[in-house]
């Protein structure tokens, strides 16, 4: 038996070895393409370098040409330049807005997703087809008619103008329901039969499902929140009510900007972002692809 | 008899209610703060509505926007941003994801964050450092090219060069949501697809044209449609770095409403720039599912 075959025997590894000469033959196409990887990723993070390194330069080293690659003379002045605005405000304004918003979100769209997943009754497929069209839609072209109904609330420039209008952006809904089609509906049924109330029943079982789900939508909202630029330039009118994006904006002079000074502001407005980003990495990758990719 | 299909009646009625209990604070500040304003954008867009002013004027807005030079000339910018911005973002995302999808979880994890971080940092600190970079005297990038020989160029005050340069930065903070896209994707698909075409010797172009691209359509259609749309948002970077400037080159629709609302009290004016800009954007929607929806089931 052994001798009859020796051909097939031998076939896998003839394969093998075809596959990986063919591999071979890709050398040169893939040398390129890592050293293209390699300038891309020098490209993208080359102006975060620049952020950072030209913090702790001096106006006259940010404005020499040819440029310092890194600072000879690291100083700390357009740090305290920097903290002789108003930033632990800003700061504090960026923060509050954005928890305010992320708490808001992740509880209204955790149960209407819930129920646009689980539940049939009547208007169930009108309201999600009203959440998804409006999702189709850039935000920013509902921002004058809001403004005008935020400026006959008398809310333009305070908390309440800030913070809720992002509660109704539907993006957090849509990510739930996609999220909670995934529960098991035997669970359901058997919590019913059980004689749970529907309360009880989304706060031992549904609400705990959900978590990785309201982790992603969490920070995703946090990070929206913090860089809603367009709506807070609107919102806001006086110095104590900016954010720190905003603030930090203000820092460009008219006629000559202190690169140091700005760079200093520019570090600390992202700071708290690509924290966030860095540690929930996760979870966030998790929320982005949720809503989209299948299986 | 009569009594149980009462009580059963009355227990979906109850089923219900707890549903919509459940979905009125999320549908509630929907109506009040996107569905509301919709209407009303659409409603003061007939509205000669200024800081002294409301009256009705019928479409007198929508005819002066046809007639305003820096309307279709911000339109024009717009669309232009969209053309070259939706590919270059596609491609070049595909070309990252393409590249490390394969690759260790943690080199795959340090690419993807390498690409995200300009979308997830403040797009203030992104659009200043690239104003620092262009600027035409302290700019590195004036003394880079100068190692070549070059001439120094205004790159955002030159209308030849700002709307190409706000581009490049607008690509930056972009392409990070869709590499993580395609990279869960790509990683989605049954490598034994890869591997038959691989034994049967297709070229990666022929892998790449006949295997992957077909099954990721679902994720093309959808980072077709969110870059479009976060194209069309593009704001930040065209106020702080041009101010739609010079004479109105890297001007947008977007901008142009700010422009009109907050800097010149025409709300009526603005809302009617809304509403065109809504309905070229649904048009293209529509396009884009069209064209790239067709495999699609959802």
């Amino acid at each position: 038996m052994n001798s009859t075959n020796p051909l097939e025997l031998k076939s896998p590894i003839i394969q093998s070895k075809k596959v990986s000469a063919w591999k071979k033959e890709l050398t040169i196409p893939k040398i390129i393409a890592t050293i293209l990887l390699i300038l891309a990723t020098l490209f993208f993070i080359f102006p975060f370098y620049w952020v950072v390194s030209g913090a702790f330069k001096l106006q006259t080293v940010a404005t020499t040409i040819p440029p310092e690659w890194f600072p000879l003379k690291p100083t700390l002045q357009n740090w305290t330049e920097l903290f002789k605005n108003p930033v632990e405000r800003w700061m504090f304004n960026s923060f509050i807005i954005a928890f305010a918003e992320m708490a808001a979100i992740c509880i209204v769209s955790s149960c209407a997703g819930y129920v646009l997943a689980k539940k049939s009754f009547p208007g169930r497929g009108i309201i999600f087809t009203m959440f998804v069209a409006a999702m189709a839609l850039p935000k920013q072209v509902i921002l004058v008619p809001l403004f005008t109904m935020l400026a006959d609330f008398g809310w333009v420039n305070t908390y309440k103008g800030l913070i809720l209008p992002a509660i109704g952006w539907p993006f957090g809904v849509f990510l739930m329901k996609q999220f909670a089609q995934t529960i098991p509906g035997e669970l359901i049924e058997a919590a019913k039969i059980d004689g749970s109330s529907e309360i009880r029943l989304f706060g031992t079982i549904i609400l705990p499902l959900l978590k990785p789900a309201v982790g992603a939508l969490a920070i995703f909202t946090f990070i929206t929140s913090w860089n809603d630029y367009f709506s807070q330039l609107i919102m806001t009118r006086s110095t104590s009510m900016m954010t720190l994006p905003l603030g930090v904006a203000t820092l460009r002079g008219e006629f000559t900007t202190n690169y140091g000074l700005l760079m200093a502001g520019a570090a600390l407005a992202s700071i708290p972002m690509i924290a966030i980003f860095l540690m929930f990495q996760k979870a966030f990758t998790q929320g982005i692809t949720m809503g989209a990719v299948k299986g | 008899m009569g009594t149980t299909v009462r009580k059963i009646k009355g227990y979906v009625i109850r089923d219900w209610m707890m549903s919509y209990l459940f979905l009125l604070p999320a549908f509630g500040f929907f109506l009040l703060f996107v569905a509301y304003p919709m209407i009303k954008g659409v409603y003061i867009s007939f509205f000669d509505y200024s800081l002294r002013d409301f009256s009705f004027i019928g479409l007198d807005n929508y005819i002066s926007l046809f007639k305003d030079d820096n309307f279709i000339k911000s339109m024009g910018n717009t669309l232009l941003l969209v053309v070259i911005t939706v590919p270059i973002v596609i491609i070049f995302s595909l070309f990252v994801s393409m590249n490390i999808y394969k690759k260790k979880k943690f080199a795959r994890s340090f690419f993807r964050g390498v690409f995200y971080l300009p979308a997830v940092s403040s797009v203030v600190s992104i659009t200043v450092v690239w104003g620092w970079i262009y600027h035409p005297n302290y700019g590195i990038l004036n003394y880079l090219t100068g190692l070549f020989g070059m001439e120094p160029v205004s790159w955002l005050g030159d209308t030849r060069t700002a709307l190409l340069a706000i581009i490049v930065v607008l690509i930056t903070t972009s392409v990070g949501q869709p590499i993580i896209l395609y990279v869960a994707s790509i990683g989605n698909i049954p490598t034994s697809y890869i591997e038959a075409a691989e034994i049967d010797r297709a070229t990666p172009w022929q892998i790449f044209r006949k295997i992957l691209w077909p099954m990721l359509m679902p994720t093309n259609l959808y980072i077709i449609v969110i870059t479009t749309i976060n194209t069309f948002q593009c704001f930040a970077l065209i106020q702080l770095l041009t101010s739609g400037g010079p004479v109105y080159s890297t001007s947008t629709v977007m901008y142009g409403v700010y422009e009109q609302a907050f800097m010149l009290g025409h709300f009526g004016y603005a809302s009617a720039m809304g509403v065109i800009l809504a309905i070229v954007i649904g048009i293209i929607s529509i396009i884009q599912f069209k064209y790239f929806g067709s495999d699609v089931e959802y």
